[in-house]
């Protein structure tokens, strides 16, 4: 009697499940990658799906994901067998959440956008991504070092389209203003040029702390300078962060910091959004300088109303590279630098490793430096780059002693979040030079 | 529940127990009532079934992944067949700085440090929700208990901040606390000195801003639930008090208060159990602040489990979270609200 009850309720719990799991596997038998099994016959349709960062901006223009879609279009009319499906993904999103979710789920897309690095490092060891050492041969030995971030045991498992160093912008006019001649080559000048930017009026450097990264830049730079790069460089594979250098990197930080050569509220500010970040603070003309990667042109030029506008700001910015500290195992002309690339996920059609060969082409990259979004990752393209300013970091590029990628993407995200999250503590008062070193080798412990 | 209980009472029971006496029930009976139980339990299982399988689904199998995700070393992206299982010390690393004296004094710092902070905070806004909200929101709603014209309005005005997206709220409040916002135009303008650093960014100043607007937005809920209670005081009982002398404050404190102190008690418990897990405001508020002077420990776990792939250690957080939501609602279930439910059964 009991029994029977009981077999009645589970045979509806069990209607009730089916129901639920007919909903779920629906999705799961849509083959997503149609040509998977696809040997490169150019006869045979292939869709290529393709996640990458560029989304509309806040005038709702979206320069770079155009440039995409021309990419693909070529691509198709070249190979009209390859069509695409792109999906624009905000940058964030699509690192953070989309992209290690659908590869847990075996479902990636084909191409997706790759930071390299630690999390590349991270993805090849769970089987994620194709190797491109041998298909893209070529294209890997035309783009020569840039493509170091997105190589991990000897194999390349990503091609980048963009990679530059980073450098202080500064407005010539301001530093006209202060009296300052001469571009600082050393920290001892950099800190006079502070001190006479202060008494002018001005406000010396813009940093945009409140975003995290603007201010760990400064940090990265620092242990640039103080570490060697056998350290540097070992201490991707290795997180072993026992010298000395690392912790005098933060005590470097925290007297830059004791100079007061930031804007007020520093923790409080944004690096991009609105006229009060860093970037709107550099392109109002209330602040000389500010540390940034080589996109930050195009940021500055947001905040300039019409061409003329544009073309003047442009014209009134100068760059130099991270200047040299007093002391310091680290070679003063070493630069950081980083830049964006893609790669193809392991089950992905051969088709998608061609694609990438052709983004890193000199036709693609030179079409790519004439947008001036950004300096191309293969040399081939520089040519085309017109801004003197950009030119003068694409030779920089060339002739570092070497250049490091970001240290938050070569330690991937954990070790790279919770450097990081100590650097800004300097910043805020709230950690020490130890404790941003406390926390790397708390977090490389559980990875 | 209340369905099955109340049908359970009708005649599932009942029924057994006559079966029990020493009367013979003729076959027919027998199975008539064969026939209602079935009909009965069909029933129940055509109507919970579905939520079941929602909750099991939904709630369970999260909850209990969330627990065996929190015995591994597990960064999210590998295969979690590849996870090396290292017992409890995620928790350990949390609550202590864990088990390997080599690295304790670094986790004390990054790990463990930040999150009985970010757990202090829960605390705090607890204990700050019964000391100040519970007052505010009573004195608001014994004020407003009376008629008046636009009385609708007002009690509109109220609730609205409730009704508002978090989201919208706090990018609201983000701009009027910038420091180039309202507010710090304001503190000026009457010559007074805005914190160091931006409202959010003040070591002491950054957790009384985001108490000052979960504050904001949680009260109207107060107010509106304590005057629903009001409404249903018997009027006649006020009158009685009145005529005997009883000044309004007597009546508010003697007769009101005590009489909506269910809907009190409820609210308290609502209010409990959204402190420990206060996150949306938070994080939209530059996730817990850039050095996390107002983080709670539910943006820590997201900053730590979604942001720096560490899952096992994320894992491990929000099963303390559970634990600690668990332990605190039983215990006012069983403390607090006890007599509120034994009345109800009573009243039954």
């Amino acid at each position: 009697m009991a029994h029977m009850r009981r077999m009645a309720a589970l045979a509806a719990i069990a209607a009730s499940s089916a129901l639920v799991l007919a909903a779920c596997s629906d999705s799961g038998d849509t083959p997503s990658t149609p040509g998977a099994t696809n040997t490169g016959d150019s006869s045979t349709p292939v869709e290529l799906t393709w996640w990458h960062n560029a989304v509309a901006g806040d005038d709702g223009g979206n320069p770079l994901g155009d440039f995409w879609q021309k990419v693909a279009d070529d691509y198709t009319a070249l190979h009209p067998n390859v069509t695409f499906k792109i999906e624009q993904i905000q940058n964030e999103d699509l690192q953070r959440t989309r992209i290690p979710t659908a590869l847990q789920a075996g479902d990636a897309p084909d191409i997706f956008q790759q930071w390299g690095g630690g999390e590349l490092a991270a993805q090849v060891d769970a089987g994620y991504l194709m190797d491109l050492s041998e298909v893209d041969a070529d294209a890997i030995a035309k783009l020569g070092g840039a493509v170091a971030p997105w190589q991990y045991q000897d194999k390349t498992y990503g091609i980048p389209f963009q990679f530059g160093v980073e450098g202080v912008w500064y407005r010539k006019s301001l530093f006209d203003q202060a009296g300052i001649t001469a571009e600082p080559t050393t920290m001892d000048e950099l800190n006079a040029d502070v001190a006479k930017l202060k008494s002018a009026n001005i406000i010396p450097i813009a940093v945009g702390a409140g975003d995290k990264w603007p201010a760990a830049h400064w940090w990265y730079n620092f242990a640039l300078r103080s570490c060697s790069k056998d350290v540097l460089q070992g201490a991707g594979t290795s997180f072993d962060f026992s010298d000395p250098c690392w912790v005098q990197a933060g005590t470097d930080l925290q007297a830059f910091i004791d100079t007061d050569p930031f804007q007020p509220d520093f923790t409080s500010t944004a690096a991009q959004t609105g006229a009060t970040s860093s970037a709107g603070l550099v392109a109002t003309g209330k602040a000389a300088m500010e540390l940034m990667g080589a996109w930050n042109p195009s940021v500055y030029a947001g905040f300039a109303e019409g061409d003329d506008a544009k073309a003047a700001l442009s014209a009134d910015l100068g760059w130099f590279p991270m200047p040299a500290t007093a002391s310091g195992q680290g070679d003063p002309s070493a630069a950081l630098g980083g830049g964006d690339g893609f790669s193809c996920y392991v089950d992905a059609p051969p088709e998608c490793a061609d694609f990438l060969a052709y983004v890193a082409s000199d036709e693609v990259q030179t079409a790519f430096a004439a947008t001036g979004i950004g300096l191309p990752a293969n040399p081939a393209g520089a040519s085309a780059v017109t801004d003197p300013v950009l030119q003068e970091l694409a030779a920089v590029n060339s002739s570092a002693a070497y250049v490091q990628l970001w240290l938050d993407t070569t330690f991937g995200p954990n070790v790279g979040g919770a450097m990081n999250d100590g650097i800004v503590g300097i910043f805020g008062g709230t950690t020490t030079p130890q404790g941003v070193v406390d926390g790397m080798t708390a977090a490389a412990a559980t990875q | 529940m209340t369905t099955m209980e109340t049908s359970g009472m009708g005649r599932g029971p009942v029924g057994d127990t006559s079966s029990a006496g020493p009367r013979t029930v003729s076959p027919k009976v027998e199975a008539q009532r064969r026939a209602d139980n079935r009909r009965k339990w069909s029933e129940i299982a055509l109507f919970t079934g579905p939520a079941l399988v929602l909750f099991l689904v939904f709630v369970v199998f999260p909850v209990a992944s969330a627990m065996r995700y929190s015995l591994y070393k597990w960064n999210g992206v590998k295969k979690f067949s590849e996870a090396e299982f290292i017992g409890f010390e995620n928790y350990a690393r949390a609550l202590w700085g864990g088990s390997d004296p080599a690295t304790r004094q670094a986790f004390k710092t990054a790990y463990s440090q930040p999150f009985w902070d970010a757990l202090g905070h829960n605390f705090l806004i607890i204990f700050l929700s019964m000391a100040i909200q519970l007052p505010l929101a009573l004195i608001v709603a014994l004020v407003l208990n009376r008629k008046f014209p636009g009385r609708s309005f007002v009690r509109v005005v109220i609730f609205a901040p409730y009704v508002i997206s978090e989201v919208i709220a706090g990018v609201m409040w983000f701009i009027i606390f910038d420091p180039q916002g309202i507010a710090t135009h304001f503190v000026e303008a009457i010559g007074l000195h805005p914190p160091e650093g931006g409202w959010f960014e003040d070591q002491t100043w950054g957790f009384w801003t985001v108490f000052f607007i979960v504050t904001w937005k949680y009260l109207g809920l107060a107010i509106i639930l304590f005057l629903a209670g009001l409404s249903g005081v018997q009027q006649e009982l006020q009158e009685a008090a009145s005529i005997d002398g009883a000044s309004w404050w007597q009546v508010q404190w003697r007769i009101n208060v005590p009489l909506i102190g269910p809907t009190i008690r409820i609210w308290a418990f609502l209010s409990i159990i959204g402190s420990i897990q206060l996150f949306d405001m938070v994080w939209v508020l530059n996730r817990g602040g850039t050095t996390g002077q107002y983080a709670t420990i539910a943006s820590f776990m997201t900053q730590i489990g979604f942001f720096r792939h560490d899952v096992g250690f994320g894992s491990a957080i929000a099963v303390i979270m559970f634990v600690i939501s668990l332990v605190v609602a039983t215990a006012y279930m069983l403390t607090v609200l006890r007599r509120d439910n034994a009345d109800a059964d009573l009243s039954r």
